[in-house]
């Protein structure tokens, strides 16, 4: 005998429309090229402390401001640090607080919207007015705000900016919950008396997870810059830790003498975040199924 | 109309109380007892006690929020710690640098987005519109902190054609304060442009393909007066509207271009308040921006029912 919870609804095989959506995104250059390159300083970032590559923190007296060479491919900053090394250990901070800020964005936000969109009636109301006033506060001054009281450090900037993306996936949630909520599978698995949990988990969930997925590879992109910037002025990586935010900070004061110590960091800031807006434009044209 | 006005501002009544309760909550993130920081080192009972007194540290949190509320009501949002003014006073003092820079900023992204967004459209699928594509996704992707850092470098330490900080008020010495501020226009305004440019294009896509575009062609006209005056004219609304929207967001986005141009405007007074701790000044510049923030979200309403002629006959 079968009880309700048992009960499987046949709904549409969720491989096929995955299979399909790699399909497409495997059709499109620009995705493709913004993986390579996410790929690439993921690798890098992975790889840090197995590259032949001298310590990010080494000082040297006697190579402050280096330009480009053979000895250090990238140059030295101003107090003798190699660029390269400190370039490549700065992808980690940098993705690493792109993808967790996001991650905190989505963890404390999707479930959020999922309530508020399957419920309605009065938390319904209690949400979406909190998310309205937090949309209407600009995400970066929301962030640095939050940053100045947690106190400056990555972990702290990664709070400031995951709670400052939140209202975006709470919203976004919300939304394509109403759209599903209403449909025939839903209803169905209603029906049969099963629990909300498992009705908004098993079967609201996975079909609105696509826009979600895509919002989250935009805001990641968003989030680095956010990151970049908190760092840039004071409030996110401490030194002598590098990331490229605080490697840019530094590098301002010495613009005449030492432009490398500028290009290189922002350089790789705007090629990641091409990258991660490449593939999020990517996903969109892939999971989209109005597209053929 | 006036009463479509009354009815919106009265929707923002609530947003901007949970705007202020949030407000209001960041100075209890803060870690330590500020009374402690603020008696020294001798921390003499009497002073602490009275200090308590003084700020209504001894009320429970919902009074002491109450309080606060009141106050910033009247346009009391505190004094700063740094120049012991009025933080309001301060606010009113940087808002206009701020203002000219968003004001200049946006009339760049309007040169550049809506021409480029126009002519992607019209060159649809063809070479000129996979640049301007190209172009406007560097334009979002770029971080303007470095764009601000990589023009110093070009226009004023290589060339030496602009100068690459320093302000001047625009009612004071108008040719030099435009020269001043045409660099930090063009960082702050690039990611706008790259945003017009996408909305523009997918507004001009949508109605070129519309059936009375077609009939116009048929009828022989110019392509120049169909771009402009048939298409053009049906696609501006929601670009007017995402205008206002972004006004806002530029006033936001200027704390970095402020702080690499050195332009002693609105984002300046918040990253200066964070460095000197000085809290109220933070809170303040929070509040002043939402607000700011929600009544340019009024304004991009009220210009779609101006500009929309179905929704005016709806009022």
């Amino acid at each position: 005998m079968t009880t309700l919870d048992q009960v499987r609804i046949p709904v549409a095989s969720a491989q096929r429309p995955a299979s399909r959506a790699w399909r497409k995104l495997k059709a499109n250059k620009g995705a493709l090229v913004g993986l390579f390159i996410i790929a690439f300083f993921a690798l890098l970032a992975v790889a840090a402390p197995l590259l032949p590559i001298p310590d990010p923190n080494a000082t040297s007296w006697s190579a402050i401001r280096k330009a480009p060479s053979a000895l250090n491919w990238l140059g030295t900053d101003d107090i003798g640090r190699d660029i390269l090394s400190r370039m490549i250990w700065g992808a980690r901070a940098s993705l690493m607080a792109g993808v967790l800020s996001v991650a905190i964005a989505v963890v404390v936000g999707v479930p959020f919207g999922l309530v508020s969109g399957y419920f309605g009636g009065w938390i319904d109301q209690i949400i979406s007015r909190v998310t309205e006033a937090f949309l209407a506060m600009p995400f970066l001054i929301t962030a640095i705000a939050l940053a100045a009281f947690l106190g400056p450090s990555l972990m702290n900037a990664m709070i400031a900016i995951g709670l400052s993306a939140m209202p975006v996936f709470i919203r976004l949630t919300r939304g394509q919950v109403l759209a599903v909520k209403t449909e025939d599978y839903v209803e169905g698995a209603r029906s049969i008396g099963l629990r909300h949990s498992s009705i908004i988990t098993r079967y609201i969930l996975p079909n609105v997870f696509a826009p979600i997925l895509v919002q989250a590879t935009l805001t990641i992109a968003t989030a680095i810059i956010a990151e970049a910037s908190l760092s840039f002025l004071g409030l996110g990586q401490q030194p002598p830790a590098p990331s490229w935010g605080s490697m840019l900070n530094v590098a301002k004061n010495y613009l005449s003498q030492a432009p490398w110590m500028a290009m290189w960091p922002g350089a790789a800031i705007f090629l990641v975040v091409i990258g991660f807006n490449l593939l999020g434009d990517g996903l969109r044209d892939a999971l989209d199924p109005r597209e053929a | 109309m006036f009463s479509y006005i009354v009815k919106r501002l009265l929707v923002a009544i609530p947003t901007l109380l949970i705007i202020s309760v949030f407000v209001f909550s960041l100075q209890k993130l803060l870690p330590g007892d500020p009374v402690l920081a603020m008696a020294g080192e001798e921390r003499d009972p009497q002073l602490i006690e009275y200090l308590r007194e003084k700020y209504r540290l001894n009320d429970p949190v919902p009074i002491q929020y109450i309080h606060w509320l009141g106050s910033a009501v009247q346009g009391d949002l505190g004094m700063s710690l740094r120049t012991n003014q009025p933080v309001l006073t301060l606010v009113a003092q940087k808002l206009p640098v701020t203002v000219q820079l968003a004001i200049m900023s946006m009339l760049f992204a309007f040169a550049i987005g809506i021409p480029m967004g126009i002519l992607a459209a019209v060159k649809k699928n063809t070479a000129l519109d996979y640049v301007a594509n190209v172009v406007a996704l560097s334009g979002l992707s770029i971080p303007n902190f470095w764009l601000g850092i990589m023009l110093i470098l070009l226009v004023s330490v290589h060339l030496g054609w602009l100068p690459a900080s320093g302000y001047r008020p625009f009612f004071e010495d108008p040719l030099n304060s435009i020269k001043t501020m045409l660099m930090p226009a063009f960082v702050l305004g690039n990611a706008l442009a790259a945003t017009l440019m996408r909305h523009t294009r997918s507004a001009m896509v949508s109605v070129l393909s519309a059936d009375y575009i077609r009939t116009a062609r048929a009828k022989g006209l110019a392509e120049r007066s169909v771009v402009l005056e048939h298409s053009f004219r049906n696609a501006v609304l929601p670009i007017v509207t995402l205008s206002a929207l972004l006004f806002g967001e530029l006033l936001a986005g200027a704390v970095l271009t402020e702080q690499i141009f050195t332009i002693p405007g609105f984002g300046k007074l918040i990253v200066d308040a964070v460095f000197t701790r000085d809290y109220a000044v933070v809170q303040g510049v929070v509040l002043c921006t939402a607000v700011g923030f929600i009544l340019m979200n009024l304004v991009a309403d009220v210009l779609y029912v101006v500009l929309n002629p179905r929704m005016r006959a709806s009022l």
